[in-house]
């Protein structure tokens, strides 16, 4: 049986809303907050790995070419790697409503 | 049953405890406190009883560890009192709404400021909303007795709440009373061992305290009310085992000479003692008053409350601390609002009182008696305030 992403009803709720299947955050797509999308220029890009390793979200992911993108399901837009990017290989762009 | 010995409340508050098996204690033991804690870590310490006692550096902190330890699935306990249990404040929602069974003790005390340390319930109501089940003694024997039914009450399977005892500061834990102890055998008899729903463990993972979306929190809340309202049905059924082992009667609504009375005074806490006399001495003078006592704050025990003041023409709530601004002491509006639809609903007379430790004596309630009779409007009055 699939899993409901979360209770229908109030009476569905687990006491104390205890959830008893690890991982399943991953099921909460968070991307929707988002209002700006992180875009790589591959051509400046030096491949160090810094938006990597900076993403407090944990959603960039590195290509089998070694550049990087990301999970834009979890992305929230933060722009932190834009901001850490030295070589300014990342602009941030505006989503359209 | 024991024979009768004399002991101090807060240190019979802790001998409670001490019977009840517990795992792990959490306390932070500075001023405004009682005897609990000192005690408990006595206890603990002597080797009476196999428990971890954590010494944390505040009540933020005392509570947020036993709210972890009982995650664990051990059976914990807290003490504090006035301002520690505000430093508690921010936590304790989320310890109802994991549905941890943490069983607290409060020795009611006035909260700052101006400073004060002595008895009145300032400090227990800015928590009413917290999702705990609030219960209040009225004397020493009461303080044993709800102490262990507390950790039954709270671990039960169908409530799985925590709980916290309310006990007046000095009125009641500084007092020494002739108190009977259950034997460690019956206490084993009356309750049984935790069962957890679900444990904290690394070899099974889970999660507890969830992030919730706007999508599901409303849904976790209503939840959350309905398992606090629900459990009144498993703390009377607690209460009953109670009484049939022990022999003392415990109901969320206690009532006093209240056959045939059309003037009813309402108080929750140790002033009840004080009450029952004024109510003995109104009776033998012929007046028809009687005594409520609210034991059960939350869940509030409306249907009890309603059986207990029925032909009552003036309630007479004495209320412990104000919700200023508003419209008086938190348990007259509450029963105010409560009552609101009721066709005859008695008149409701505020009486705010006993603030910071101020007596009320036999006498002063036997003059509230005559004001309320006397009083025109609903409006609330801070009792012998000098004018």
């Amino acid at each position: 049986m699939k899993q409901k992403k979360w209770p229908e009803a109030w009476h569905e709720v687990t006491p104390g809303c205890m959830v008893f299947t690890p991982g399943s955050a991953s099921t909460y797509k968070t991307g929707s907050w988002r209002a700006q999308r992180p875009i790589w220029e591959n051509k400046q890009c030096i491949k160090c790995g810094i938006c990597y390793m900076f993403c407090p979200e944990g959603c960039i992911s590195e290509t089998t070419e070694g550049f990087f993108e990301a999970n834009l399901d979890y992305c929230k837009g933060c722009g932190i790697c834009a901001h850490e990017c030295w070589p300014q290989a990342i602009a941030m762009i505006e989503e359209e409503v | 049953m024991g024979k009768r010995i004399g002991m101090e409340v807060g240190i019979a508050a802790a001998e409670a405890v001490g019977l009840c098996n517990i795992d792990v204690a959490a306390v932070y033991p500075i001023t405004p406190q009682s005897h609990i804690a000192e005690h408990l870590s006595d206890i603990v310490h002597d080797g009476r009883i196999d428990a971890e006692f954590i010494t944390v550096e505040s009540e933020h902190s005392s509570i947020s560890a036993c709210a972890g330890a009982s995650a664990t699935g051990a059976r914990v306990y807290t003490a504090t009192s006035s301002q520690g249990l505000m430093y508690m404040h921010e936590i304790l929602p989320i310890v109802s709404a994991m549905r941890l069974p943490v069983v607290m003790g409060n020795a009611n005390r006035a909260v700052s400021g101006p400073l004060n340390i002595w008895n009145d319930h300032t400090d227990i109501m800015p928590q009413r909303d917290s999702g705990w089940i609030v219960m209040h003694a009225e004397n020493g024997q009461e303080v044993i007795d709800m102490t262990i039914q507390s950790f039954k009450i709270a671990e039960h399977a169908d409530v799985m709440l925590p709980t916290v005892l309310n006990m007046d500061g000095f009125q009641l834990t500084h007092m020494i009373e002739p108190l009977e102890f259950p034997t460690q055998a019956e206490v084993n008899k009356f309750l049984p061992d935790r069962v957890p729903y679900a444990t904290l463990h690394p070899d099974k993972p889970m999660s507890m305290g969830c992030f919730n979306m706007p999508e599901i929190f409303t849904e976790t809340l209503k939840a959350k009310d309905t398992a606090l309202i629900n459990s009144k049905k498993t703390i009377v059924k607690i209460w009953n085992e109670w009484e049939k082992q022990f022999g003392r009667a415990y109901k969320p609504v206690e009532t006093y000479k209240t056959k045939g009375a059309d003037t009813m005074i309402l108080t929750m806490g140790s002033m009840g003692e004080t009450a029952s006399v004024a109510v003995d001495e109104l009776r033998k003078a012929g007046k028809p008053i009687g005594l409520v006592k609210l034991r059960l704050w939350r869940p509030f025990p409306l249907e009890e409350l309603r059986m207990a003041i029925k032909g009552c023409k003036t309630l007479i709530v004495m209320d412990r601390a104000v919700s200023f601004g508003g419209a008086g002491g938190p348990v007259a509006t509450e029963i105010k609002s409560l009552l609101f639809h009721d066709k005859d609903r008695p008149r409701i007379v505020d009486f705010i009182m006993g603030l910071g430790g101020r007596d009320v004596t036999v006498e002063n309630f036997i003059d509230m008696v005559a004001r309320a009779g006397k009083k025109k409007d609903e409006s609330y009055e801070y009792y012998g305030v000098r004018e």
